[in-house]
């Protein structure tokens, strides 16, 4: 079978990766390099403390065990994969108990989860005074760039090929199925199968192809410290980035998570935003980032900013990534959506397309158990989004 | 603090104080910041008022008389009312705002301590210069090698000779006053090892006899080292420096047309300092995240596309001087006054100048730019220069990046821009934020003929957390 993945971000390399190891004929299309887009602009995220049971868990969990794996593969130090885990903290009592029941609802959903009452017991550094948290083990980090760079590489060890241009058009057979991809130069790459791994441009690759899905983009900045010796050993993030994960609200929302890198650096995420494609610099949300992370982690004051980015992550109206088979145009396979989560859930979502691809179960990954992502939660009997 | 104006100039060296005296001239509230303690820029680079007396650095400038003029007119609308001068003040970022611009700044006047400032109008002038153009040879993470600018720097701003023997090496007119103002100052410099070949000035010839003051200049120069017995070998570069702790021996070598070292040429010198220039590169930092275009600016480096008025292409938002190509002085005080003469007409401010000088102030800049031009084409990059690099030789220095790791970047994962290497190997994600390496890998990765872009970069300066935390408005945030 002849698959065309477009989009060589994090998700589409994975995509690549598990479909190439099945023996799969893949190609991926991208415009740009390597994890060009969203992918190398978050933290590298892999949580499972932030999801509320439901579909979304069911995929974390097993991507999580997927990246074990793929790390293996590629070697953990060349993708700086770390299993640090993360420490939510409370900052008052009443936030503490909503946190303990939230970690109560995830632990029987299979999430491993530790109340913890002295947090400056697990980080040092941590500002005194905080009434506890909950330690989440299972959750790790990983250099996404490296990440999809080395699953892609992986995919064409496997026999997969990359091929840099644009996907313009889908190419049907008279049968309506799909028979290739036309890129921006009018080459056609064949395909049995295309799956659209576009991330925040999602929606825009859908339409190309004649299955429009509605992908939009929620701003996020991240700051960037001055390199230091390591001071934060775990992804450390107030309760509130949970209820800001899963909201809708339109404005600003700010919740700090802290953590260090392998390069000594300290990443402090998390704003959203829903303000479409504009890329301006926001000071106001630096400076809160800024505020909250001094307020979590006092020697932060001293400590110098020495860079920001931003990068747009692909939502869908519901929180969750649309990923399997497009009715409306049978061969086209959706994996996108993933909102900021998308680094953790990559291998999941490979491996889930893999299945999906080839009819049977595949990694681990069983269709018939996720069903709750496809896309047809959009489509109205006319196929248009809802 | 939070202060509004009609028109806010980052940068006073000879663009931003040309500018902000013309606005003022024209009846504009200006506010001029910088990050240094006197205005001057690098070029007129002066020490702290205090230690004038002590330290006297008049003769190591061109231009005075201009700067001295400069000085009076500010000096002047200070005591009105007009100016806000704003010294020790570094901006880390810009943002557009309904009304124009919010420039954000910290005060360090009192550091270490930081005070946020914030300053807005409707029209911003970005004249925030250039910077040395780097690129890496074995040795060069060494102690005392520098940049020929650094070296400048240190005389101009305190009158220290930052060495005793020194090898400056590179490209471009610049070398040779910062090899006249050493030996003008008691160092001994042993060789300037310039890559161009010395016909290279002769191909553009209606340029040079445009700019008489430019042969003025350069025989100036030419007259001092003589006087110093200063060697000026062309065709030659530096292609390695050695020492324990410190750089102790330089190697030079002859190059070929392609600026590839010619075998058997190569010689090793004595020297405890070593100066290396390769021309500037634009510094674009709070223009770019504006989201202005660039244009090719013909020296291997993408600058700030403006029109004839030194308008950007983000309506308000104007450039002058170096960002908009480098080319000296001389043309930056004319782009600062044509930009100025623009923002009075686009402000429709009441008391418009009359329009025979800016005119005259448009040829000028023609003028200018066409001499920098004929230099930049002069003075290229030697194209072989990556033949000088070994593969462990640091090319980014922050974060310990060697040039085997860079090719490495290129061949496996075909990365094909800097942008793309400093996502797969930290080249430029350190202190520095690729402003040293960003040029080096863009030549490593990219094709021949493709202009360096610097990656946007959100955050102009490093600020301290706390600093950023107390500059937001107050939080609802229950944490």
């Amino acid at each position: 079978m002849k698959v065309v993945v477009v989009g060589a971000g994090i998700v589409g390399a994975a995509c690549a990766f598990h479909a190439a190891a099945a023996g799969l004929d893949v190609t991926v299309l991208d415009r740009g390099p390597v994890g060009a887009g969203t992918t190398s602009r978050g933290e590298g995220n892999i949580l499972l403390s932030d999801k509320e049971p439901g579909p979304e868990l069911e995929l974390a969990r097993l991507s999580r065990d997927l990246w074990d794996e793929a790390a293996e593969e590629l070697g953990p130090e060349t993708v700086e994969f770390e299993t640090k885990g993360g420490l939510v903290v409370a900052s008052t009592p009443d936030a503490l108990g909503a946190l303990h029941a939230f970690a109560a609802r995830q632990a029987a959903a299979g999430v491993r989860t530790e109340a913890v009452e002295r947090v400056g017991e697990l980080e040092p550094h941590v500002a005194p005074g905080l009434p506890g948290g909950v330690h989440y083990p299972q959750d790790a980090q990983v250099q996404p760039v490296l990440a999809a760079a080395g699953l892609l590489r992986a995919a064409v060890r496997h026999g997969a090929r990359t091929h840099t241009g644009e996907a313009v058009a889908a190419v049907t057979g008279t049968d309506g199925r799909i028979a290739g991809v036309r890129t921006a130069d009018g080459t056609v790459l064949p395909a049995d199968a295309v799956v659209n791994a576009a991330g925040t441009w999602g929606g825009e690759v859908g339409r190309r192809l004649g299955a429009p899905v509605g992908i939009l983009p929620r701003r996020g900045f991240v700051l960037v410290t001055e390199p230091l010796p390591p001071m934060i050993r775990h992804k450390v993030y107030s309760a509130d980035y949970v209820a800001n994960v899963a909201s809708s609200d339109e404005g600003l929302e700010t919740s700090c998570v802290v953590e260090g890198t392998r390069a000594g650096t300290i990443l402090i995420g998390a704003s959203r935003e829903r303000v479409g494609f504009d890329t301006s610099m926001n000071p106001a949300v630096v400076a809160r980032l800024a505020a909250q992370a001094c307020r979590l982690f006092p020697f932060l004051r001293g400590v110098h900013l020495i860079r920001a980015y931003r990068g747009f992550r692909p939502y869908c109206p519901d929180h969750l990534p649309v990923i399997g088979p497009d009715p409306r145009v049978p061969g086209v396979l959706h994996a996108c959506g993933h909102e900021g989560a998308g680094i953790g859930l990559a291998p999941g979502t490979g491996a889930l397309v893999t299945a999906q691809l080839l009819g049977r179960p595949w990694r681990g990954a069983d269709p018939a158990a996720h069903t709750g992502l496809l896309p047809d939660r959009f489509l109205t009997t006319g196929g248009v989004p809802k | 603090m939070s202060e509004s104006a009609d028109l806010v100039v980052v940068g006073a060296g000879p663009a931003g104080m040309a500018a902000a005296a013309t606005a003022l001239d024209g009846g504009l509230r200006v506010v001029l910041i910088d990050s240094g303690a006197a205005p001057g820029g690098q070029f007129w680079r002066h020490p702290p008022l205090s230690a004038r007396e002590a330290v006297p650095t008049a003769d190591l400038h061109h231009g005075l008389s201009t700067y001295r003029a400069l000085c009076a007119t500010l000096s002047a609308h200070e005591g009105t009312g007009r100016l806000t001068l704003l010294l020790n003040h570094h901006v880390w970022t810009t943002a557009r705002e309904e009304d124009g611009f919010a420039v954000h700044a910290m005060d360090r006047g009192r550091a270490p301590e930081e005070r946020a400032v914030v300053l807005r109008a409707p029209a911003l002038l970005v004249a925030t210069g250039a910077y040395d153009r780097q690129l890496p040879f074995p040795g060069w993470d060494l102690p005392g090698v520098l940049t020929a600018g650094g070296l400048q720097s240190l005389l101009k701003g305190g009158g220290v000779v930052a060495g005793s023997r020194v090898v400056l090496g590179g490209t471009g007119p610049f070398l040779l006053p910062v090899a006249a103002a050493l030996a003008a100052r008691g160092a001994k410099v042993v060789a300037v090892c310039e890559a161009a070949a010395p016909s290279a000035w002769l191909r553009h010839p209606a340029a040079l006899l445009r700019n008489p003051a430019k042969w003025a200049e350069g025989a100036r120069y030419a007259g001092t080292l003589a006087r110093h017995r200063v060697p000026v070998r062309t065709r030659t570069a530096i292609v390695g420096a050695e020492g324990e702790g410190r750089v102790a021996v330089v190697r030079t070598a002859a190059l070929d047309a392609a600026g590839r070292p010619l075998p058997g040429t190569e010689r090793r010198i004595e020297a405890d300092t070593v100066g290396v220039g390769w021309g500037f590169v634009p510094q674009l930092d709070l223009l770019l995240p504006l989201g202005c275009d660039l244009a090719d600016a013909g020296d291997g480096t993408m600058a700030a596309a403006v029109d004839d008025g030194q308008r950007t292409t983000v309506p308000g938002l104007y450039t002058a001087g170096e960002t908009c190509g480098v080319g000296g002085a001389a043309l930056a005080v004319s782009e600062g006054r044509v930009a100025a003469v623009s923002v009075l007409t686009d402000l429709s401010a009441p008391a418009r100048p009359g329009t025979r000088r800016p005119a005259a102030e448009r040829r000028a800049v023609a003028r200018h730019r066409a001499f920098a031009r004929a230099m930049a084409q002069a003075h290229p990059l030697p194209p072989a220069w990556p033949a000088w690099l070994t593969d462990d030789t640091p090319v980014c220095r922050c974060e310990e990046v060697t040039a085997g790791a860079v090719r490495a970047a290129r061949a496996d994962d075909a990365a094909a821009d800097h942008r793309q290497v400093k996502q797969l190997t930290r080249a430029g994600m350190g202190w520095c934020q690729g402003r040293m390496c960003g040029p080096a890998v863009h030549c490593l990765v990219s094709a021949r003929d493709q202009p360096y872009a610097p990656t946007e970069r959100l955050i102009a300066t490093p600020v301290t957390l706390g600093a950023l935390a107390d500059s937001g408005e107050p939080t609802t945030d229950p944490s």
